[in-house]
């Protein structure tokens, strides 16, 4: 029999104000097995601590039960207290009557016997514990970077600063993302390029650094400290040792009819290309869906005048395996697709453009060389409607419920540009509201409203109608409380942004989790805001919620600054709450290893003594504790319950739901 | 065809092919037959039966057997080679140690039916035209095929084999109109409480005789959870007549996206329990949640409620 205390934390008002703490004390106080019960004002804080210390040397308590708040907070506060006084830190249950019960009740006298009930629920499960101890495993030195946007260079470059390395897996032909394609960058209007391109030089020279553009992670296997991970490095059909980057190629490619996304398909490319001049790595890859050579085999030219000898039509996807200590997700976004507006007529009319697309025509790069042109008839806009909140803050289907948080900054931005640039330019931007939080944001738009005079309207636009060569805009003035119409020649709308769709698939493969958004969610949303719930996962960038480049910077190099913690580290603490199997009853079936999402699980041939002084040759399951991260899918899958979690065993659970159901 | 598959067994027999041989034998009457294993060309000769009461699934034997010394043969029909196949899946037979016969199967009789008709004194059967003519000691009766074929053979969902070694007679089709859900939408159909309803009555009657699980193909494990002494379960007396029930829902939830939908369970049941109803809610429900899937189809498929796939949502 157990001696096991228990001890029910206040939580300030937290959970005494909703929660007859004492009467929980006394409750379970008489549950067979307590030999000690109280409560107290905070469990966590020191005193409290020396409480519990004090009751386990004084009672011999064999167990311990703290109802408090979720033991994602404080479980390890309460464990490293009991190891102190000698007891396996895995006798220590935390029954979560914070955030599980005072939280979500306002009647006290439910709240009171739901604690009870969950109270005994812990005593239950520490009746059936085991110590536990836990093993270590090596860490391998190096990270990966899945994504080599902004976020993904910066936390690459800070990881690979501390001594690590780190390598980057980028699925286009370039790294640089969506920071590559903009034009001016807010508040302080510095050129995009000017500050990005540095970085992927740095990143692309730095020796810890590898980057595998054109490539993606197929596949991801095992835990912190020790993944495993398979890219496959996708046929570009040109030899990256060999290319040199010169361009020539994609100067006679006679394939000249293929949109260039890098341009929002606003102008054309070849089907040999370099995305833009500064790529990292510079060097040409073919489009297999529109290169005559590989679609015909007649062609051929970009081989002809290679110097180099770097085309190579032949070439093959390549997997290759790598193993890493950390895995930084860095996917990014992407601007969602317009089309699904049609009052805006953005699949209809050519001069309805987004704002990205903007960036690529204000761009000295862009399609335009810099100048703003209309796509119609490369004539000069003199009046631009602007439209916010394109599918952000949106309850229908087609939007996103969330602010996209970087469109007020940038739509400011680009006014400013326009109104600087060709002051004769009228410039209306509609508007929901104006959301400028940040260092010197507000003050970037009142100089636009201020200084440039643009015409700042809260409403939102309704239609957008062709009237002869213009635009006709129909929007309310939410304000004035009128309706009006603008003949614009130019609508840009600031189009929400999601997560890149490569996202969903990516987390599955790391076991990461992610919101109804698709966008990663946080081991703690304001505690551990750069670290997924999996260990050794870690998010960078607008793959966790939108963020403008400098949050992204900052959240990045946070994001580096928790990998290096593990890199650093010559071995982690295993968790001890791993599966095992019971060689007796186990059928050999697999049903646990296909559930395995982190190859555990293994089978071999075992020799059983079977009746009658006879051998038997079994096929049986055994676990390696090391790989095992005690996820328990293998439990569930086992049909005949050979498969058990130490720490969470079935008896454990079940009679949990006995003392509730009691 | 029992002269056939006697002929093959014995020449197989003979040239050292195999050592054992599968199959069944009468019992005390001629329509309670029973598997047996033949071990020489005599007793082959002897005690082999091949008829339209051979209704039991071979391949459960398989598990014990094909670990023993040298190879055996089985005969297997159409739907039984879906559940041989799921157990290979398993690992639970070893494929080396059996030679497989398929052999065509139009349905097999429910003895039960042929006496709801009044029929006893059974002799023996034979097919003639579209209709069974039943021997009994007194006189012949012929009876329509449909009214004396088992429930299950009548929702036939395969008359293909998916694995043999040679095939006595025709490899038939997938029949995809076989309305095997008929009775589940039936059920569906319901309101929770006559639902609740007709399975009180149904499992009411149970006696625990335990004989669907023995017969499962699906239900191999080296030690039941309900033999089992530590998981809670095992030799335990019910509390109400409600947990005695809960050994069918539970045996259910243990075979599912396993079990092939042999019907076994129900043809043993002695209180005729439809208990294959239960597999086949679940099977309907797979196939609705993740796509057409068949236990047992493909040795190599993978099972949906076992697998991880990109495209599984985490919330």
């Amino acid at each position: 029999m157990q001696r096991i205390g228990v001890f029910v934390c206040h939580c300030g008002t937290n959970i005494a104000g909703t929660v007859d703490v004492k009467a929980v004390a006394e409750a379970l106080g008489r549950e067979a097995g307590v030999v000690f019960s109280t409560d107290y004002q905070y469990m966590c804080s020191e005193s409290g601590q020396q409480l519990m210390r004090g009751a386990i040397r004084e009672h011999k308590l064999t167990g311990v039960v703290v109802c408090s708040c979720s033991p994602r907070m404080h479980e390890n506060t309460f464990r490293k207290a009991a190891e102190l006084e000698g007891l396996n830190p895995y006798m220590v249950e935390i029954a979560n009557i914070r955030e599980h019960v005072s939280w979500i009740h306002k009647d006290m006298k439910e709240a009171t016997e739901k604690a009870i009930i969950l109270g005994r629920a812990a005593i239950a499960k520490v009746h059936l514990n085991q110590p536990l101890q836990a093993g270590e495993s090596p860490v391998t030195k190096r990270a990966l970077v899945i994504g080599g946007g902004i976020a993904g260079i910066q936390t690459a470059l800070d990881i690979a600063e501390a001594g690590f390395e780190v390598d980057i897996v980028e699925k286009s032909p370039t790294i640089g993302g969506k920071m590559a394609q903009l034009d001016k960058t807010f508040p302080t209007l510095d050129c995009a390029a000017c500050i990005l391109t540095p970085k992927m030089v740095d990143a692309a020279q730095h020796e810890k650094i590898k980057i595998f553009s054109f490539s993606e992670v197929e596949a991801v296997q095992g835990y912190v400290g020790n993944f495993r991970a398979k890219i496959r490095r996708k046929a570009r059909f040109v030899d990256e040792d060999k290319c040199t980057g010169c361009g020539l190629c994609t100067e006679k490619c006679p394939q000249k009819k293929v949109p260039n996304e890098f341009n929002m398909g606003l102008d054309n490319r070849r089907a040999i290309y370099i995305p833009f001049a500064q790529a990292v790595p510079k060097v040409a890859t073919i489009d297999p869906n529109y290169c005559t050579m590989l679609k015909s085999g007649k062609c051929g030219l970009c081989a002809k005048i290679c110097g180099t000898g770097a085309i190579d039509y032949k070439q093959q996807d390549q997997i290759i395996e790598r193993e890493y200590g950390a895995i930084v997700a860095a996917t990014g976004f992407n601007p969602i697709d317009a089309k699904a507006y049609n009052e805006y007529g953005y699949a209809t009319y050519p001069d309805v453009v987004t704002s990205l697309e903007l960036e690529r025509l204000m761009n000295a790069a862009g399609p335009t060389n810099g100048t703003l042109l209309r796509p119609s008839d490369n004539e000069h806009p003199h009046k631009i409607v602007f439209v916010q909140c394109v599918g952000s803050r949106c309850e229908e289907e087609r939007g996103k419920q969330y602010c996209s948080k970087i469109c007020c900054m940038y739509t400011a931005k680009h006014a400013m540009l326009i109104r600087e640039k060709y002051p004769d330019t009228e410039v209306y931007v509609f508007y929901i509201d104006v959301r400028t939080p940040g260092k010197n944001f507000d003050e970037f738009y009142r100089r636009a409203v201020e200084q440039y005079g643009v015409h700042y309207i809260k409403g939102m636009v309704g239609k957008v109608t062709q009237n002869g060569k213009q635009l006709r805009v129909q929007a309310s003035d939410l304000l004035a409380g009128e309706q009006m119409h603008i003949d614009a020649d130019l609508v840009v709308l600031a189009t929400a942004i999601e997560p890149d769709k490569s996202a969903r698939s990516i987390a599955t493969m790391l076991t990461a989790s992610m919101d109804t958004n698709d966008f990663f969610t946080e081991a703690h949303p304001k505690l551990r805001p750069v670290e997924s719930p999996t260990a050794g996962i870690f998010l960078s960038g607008v793959c966790q919620g939108p963020k403008d480049i400098p949050e992204t910077v900052s959240q990045a190099s946070a994001c580096a600054a928790k990998v290096i913690g593990v890199l650093a580290k010559d071995k982690l603490t295993c968790n001890p709450c791993v599966a095992s199997s019971d060689e007796m009853l186990c059928n050999g079936c697999s049903s646990c290893e296909k559930v395995c999402p982190y190859g555990a699980i293994s089978y071999s041939d075992k020799e059983f003594r079977g009746p009658n002084r006879t051998t038997l040759i079994r096929r049986v399951a055994s676990v390696n504790p090391a790989v095992c991260q005690g996820c328990g899918a293998c439990t569930v899958a086992c049909p005949s319950g050979a498969m058990d979690l130490k720490g969470f065993t079935n008896k454990q659970i079940m009679a949990e739901v006995d003392a509730i159901c009691k | 065809m029992q002269a056939v598959m006697e002929k093959r067994a014995l020449e197989l027999l003979a040239d050292g092919t195999v050592n054992r041989v599968l199959g069944w034998t009468a019992g005390e009457f001629i329509y309670d037959v029973t598997p047996a294993v033949f071990e020489t060309a005599e007793e082959v000769q002897n005690g082999f039966l091949y008829n339209d009461f051979c209704g039991a699934n071979l391949s459960k034997y398989l598990v014990k057997e094909s670990r023993k010394e040298g190879k055996i043969l089985v005969f297997l029909k159409p739907c039984d080679t879906y559940s041989f196949n799921q157990l290979l899946a398993e690992h639970r037979i070893i494929r080396e140690n059996v030679y497989v016969i398929g052999i065509e199967c139009y349905g097999k009789v429910d003895v039960e039916k042929l006496r709801e008709m009044g029929l006893s004194g059974i002799t023996g059967i034979r097919k003639a035209d579209g209709d069974f003519v039943v021997e009994t000691i007194y006189g012949e009766k012929t009876v329509k095929q449909a009214d004396a074929m088992a429930e299950r053979c009548l929702a036939c969902k395969s008359k293909r084999h998916v694995v043999y070694d040679e095939l006595i007679g025709e490899d038939g089709e997938v029949v995809e109109d076989c309305n095997r859900f008929d009775m589940v939408e039936k059920l569906e159909q319901m309101t929770p409480e006559e639902r609740f309803a007709f399975w009180r009555g149904e499992l009411s009657r149970c006696i625990r005789c335990n004989a669907c699980r023995n017969v499962c193909p699906a239900c191999t494990c080296e030690q039941c959870v309900f033999d089992n002494p530590n998981s809670g379960v095992a030799q335990k007396a019910a509390a109400s007549s409600f947990e005695e029930n809960m050994f069918h829902i539970i045996r259910a939830f243990h075979v599912v996206g396993r079990c092939t939908d042999c019907g076994e369970c129900s043809r043993v049941c002695p209180q005729n329990i439809p208990l294959h109803l239960l597999n086949r809610k679940f099977i309907k429900d797979i196939n609705s949640f993740y796509g057409t899937y068949q236990a047992g189809e493909d040795p190599n498929a993978k099972p949906p409620l076992g697998t991880f796939t990109t495209g599984d949502r985490e919330a």
